[in-house]
């Protein structure tokens, strides 16, 4: 048996400086919104002109007066994404491509054109934003009635420290946040609350058994009783997450990133957060037994 | 929980097997109605268009308003009621009366039978709003007077990009009303989306009018700009003739000077209208005009009483094609703004396709694996429930016709990742049972009851976030919560079927060993 107890105080520590760093992070550095939430316009490129690359694109653009342009490679060597924000120039593409086809030659292939409208990015984001709210509070609802409030407690702080760790991840590593995230980060909150309700159904199991172990022992038994089974299960989503990272192509990249961070950080709080709170409350055996006689 | 009827074990061979052949219908034809379906490749796999357009509504609200000043004005005239200093300004109508009068004129207003303020009997409200301050009255449209309007509009709009769309002819177009203001293109593999959103942006209002240089008329004059920028022409806000009154529209090569012509042939009002016209006014310019530019303005020199013409303006052939399609299908009744768009080209689809194949076929190997190197024996039964998981996924996806996005293919490969999880609950359990327990039967149904609660709990969890992805998402977004929410059940069905009915078939034949598992 793994003495995941001994290390309750120390990584509690760790979890409240990351949710703050994390906090700190998305106040003051933000997040990376991509065009579905700022509005704007990306173009993905591919070139058939091998001499063709990021600067002497980016010296062709910046001619074009097109604002805040930013130009960079998109999986490999002759694939570009042009971002940009919002333009009143209607035609700005059929410019662009006219220009671009003057400039190099007729070299350029439009793989993808994304043109999202100020009034369409708040919509998304809003709706975005409400998604998840209400994702969360239907968890918060779904636990509340399944479980005594001392374990929706533990679930609830573990899934936002999984929510709101990811996304400062995210800050800090500048990634762009886009709509994949969302479903990335809803995925999450389901897979997070899932590792929980695993151990939480085991450690309600076991206070019902041993009425003379006090919470301290009985969720580091618990967590070992179903540690392989977390084990397991991680192994095969990460499995599965990664073969989309490396193989999935480009644009699902930020999609399982997210997701891959958040099984970690999941599986990380079902162990260290979600069971300390039920040790801090000191859950005993009467907690559950009182839930019963109701 | 290990016993399983014989009617039960046809009944899931029988499903089973029905989602496999649905499944195989995407890769071979067979030649029959039901079979004969298939999964349809969303926009970003197959190349097209999403095209979100918004209707601007105010210069029709404009427009109207600019009407009623005429209809309120000859309205009161009868009853001898005064009304002057008609303005119209944010899209609100003033006017002066005096004291006299203002009853009269507010009642008719708020009268449930008014001609003038109509809707009371259908909607319990009014089409107008009025407030009235000293004499001095301002009206405007109500909420439902807003309303009404917003959604006709957007119905001759959505007729009209239909018309548009149909005549470039595209394979199997989707246009859809989204609010009351909006409507939704998606144009699976389209090859040019610049020509497709250059004909939707354009209102086509086609007007002839007479060039003036008397700025006074009773009409009125404007001062416009040519459609080439050259030049600028004053001409008379008189309309002779609009799009309305034309029959058909098309691209000619006029083989006299060698030019590209748009020819038309108009309606019997029209045609007798452009007659009187042409035979007034010959020596004088004729202006046509389309969105508010001048296209040609061409001097009258013959009575043209045959009810056809050509308009010519330097097109090249491509321009006067499109200028005929745009007379043809009709002047959309407001402009059209694209407030998204989002375009994939048909060689990244078949990238992406590509990619998440392989994607789903490399974390489907490393998956079964793995789970074979844990649980050996019981490896090969969760892998069989496995494959079959993903048969039936697509099986019910192709039954659906559902679409598949890229986004959907990552749907199922996680879910591949996650469909073990129940298994390896259920496996984790027996494994402890027998711990205490040295009956195998007693061990592997307890621990199949056992672990059920979990796992419950745990798919519910999943469950939640996909539903609430499928109603707040949108487009490919909608199609990895479909995937991910379908693969749930598809999930608990071999897990709790086919799983279960393999493990007791093999754990009752080995009933005696040590170690099962």
């Amino acid at each position: 048996m793994i003495a995941f107890n001994k290390y309750y105080n120390k990584f509690n520590i760790l979890s409240v400086s990351l949710v703050i760093v994390s906090l700190l992070l998305l106040t003051f550095k933000g997040l990376n919104f991509g065009i579905d939430f700022k509005g704007g316009t990306l173009i993905e490129l591919r070139s058939t002109d091998s001499k063709i690359n990021v600067s002497s694109l980016r010296d062709n653009l910046s001619q074009m007066n097109l604002g805040d342009v930013s130009v960079k490679n998109f999986g490999n060597e002759t694939d570009f994404l042009i971002k940009f924000e919002n333009n009143e120039n209607k035609n700005v593409i059929e410019e662009i491509k006219k220009n671009l086809d003057k400039s190099f030659g007729n070299s350029f292939n439009f793989r993808r054109v994304e043109n999202v409208g100020p009034k369409v990015s708040a919509e998304l984001l809003r709706s975005g934003v409400i998604a998840i709210s209400v994702a969360l509070f239907l968890m918060l609802v779904y636990i509340w009635i399944r479980f005594e409030w001392q374990f929706s407690l533990g679930a609830i702080a573990a899934l936002f420290h999984d929510v709101i760790v990811t996304l400062g991840l995210f800050s800090l590593l500048g990634l762009e946040i886009n709509l994949s995230i969302i479903a990335a980060v809803l995925t999450i909150v389901g897979y997070s609350m899932n590792d929980t309700v695993v151990i939480f159904d085991r450690v309600r199991e076991n206070l019902r058994k041993y009425s003379d172990i006090k919470i301290f022992e009985l969720t580091n038994i618990s967590i070992n009783e179903t540690l392989s089974r977390t084990l397991i299960t991680s192994v095969t989503t990460l499995l599965a997450l990664l073969s989309i990272f490396f193989f999935g192509g480009e644009v699902l990249k930020g999609f399982s990133l997210a997701m891959i961070f958040g099984v970690i950080f999941g599986t990380y709080s079902s162990i260290y957060i979600a069971n300390t709170v039920l040790v801090r409350l000191n859950v005993s055996q009467k907690t559950v037994l009182r839930e019963d006689k109701n | 929980m290990l016993y399983f009827s014989k009617l039960r074990i046809i009944f899931i061979t029988l499903i089973s097997l029905l989602f496999i052949i649905f499944a195989l219908s995407n890769l071979f034809n067979f030649d029959n109605k039901i079979l004969n379906k298939k999964i349809n490749l969303g926009l970003d796999l197959q190349g097209g268009s999403y095209l979100l357009l918004e209707i601007d509504n105010d210069p029709v609200i404009e427009q109207k308003l600019q009407n009623l000043t005429v209809t309120i004005r000859n309205f009161f005239k009868e009853k001898n009621v005064r009304i002057t200093n008609f303005k119209l300004s944010n899209q609100t109508l003033s006017f002066t009366s005096d004291e006299n009068s203002k009853q009269t004129i507010l009642d008719e207003f708020a009268s449930e039978e008014s001609e003038l303020n109509p809707y009371y009997q259908r909607f319990k409200s009014h089409q107008l709003d009025i407030v009235e301050e000293n004499n001095f009255f301002k009206v405007s449209f109500s909420k439902q007077g807003i309303i009404n309007l917003k959604t006709s509009s957007q119905d001759q709009a959505l007729e009209i990009v239909r018309r548009r769309i149909d005549e470039i002819g595209t394979n199997e177009p989707n246009i859809l009303k989204r609010g009351n203001d909006r409507i939704l293109v998606e144009l699976p593999g389209l090859d040019d989306p610049m020509r497709i959103k250059s004909l939707l942006g354009k209102t086509a209002n086609l007007t002839f009018r007479f060039v003036t240089n008397d700025t006074e008329g009773s009409f009125g004059a404007e001062k416009l700009e040519f459609e080439d920028g050259t030049e600028e022409a004053i001409v008379s806000k008189r309309i002779i003739l609009s799009g309305e009154n034309l029959l058909d529209a098309q691209p000619r090569m006029d083989t006299e000077n060698n030019e590209t012509v748009v020819t038309f042939s108009l309606d019997r009002v029209g045609a007798k209208r452009f007659g009187k016209a042409t035979s007034t006014g010959i020596g004088k310019r004729l202006a046509i005009v389309l969105d508010g530019k001048v296209i040609s303005a061409p001097v009258i020199r013959d009575t043209i009483a045959t009810g056809s013409g050509q308009i010519s303006g330097g097109f090249t052939f491509q321009s006067a094609t499109d200028l005929a399609l745009l007379l043809r299908s009709g002047a959309l009744p407001a402009p059209l703004n694209i407030i998204e768009e989002r375009t994939v080209g048909p060689d990244l689809g078949q990238d992406s396709i590509n990619a998440g194949m392989i994607a789903l076929l490399i974390g489907f190997i490393l998956v079964i694996l793995y789970i074979f190197v844990k649980y050996k024996i019981f490896g090969i039964i969760t892998n069989i429930a496995l494959i079959l998981n993903l048969f039936i996924l697509v099986g019910i996806l192709t039954i659906f016709e559902a679409t598949l996005t890229l986004p959907g293919i990552a749907g199922i490969i996680l879910t591949v990742g996650m469909a073990v999880d129940a298994n390896v609950l259920i496996f984790e359990r027996i494994k402890e049972e027998l711990k205490s327990e040295k009956n195998n039967l007693i061990a592997f149904d307890s621990g199949y009851t056992k672990s059920r609660t979990a796992i419950l709990d745990a798919n519910i969890t999943t469950l939640l976030a996909a539903i609430i992805l499928f109603f707040m998402g949108s487009g490919p977004i909608k199609g990895f919560s479909l995937t991910l929410g379908i693969g749930i059940f598809t999930t608990l069905f071999t897990v709790y079927f086919i799983a279960r009915l393999l493990t007791v078939l093999y754990v009752s034949k080995n009933k005696e060993k040590e170690g099962l598992i």
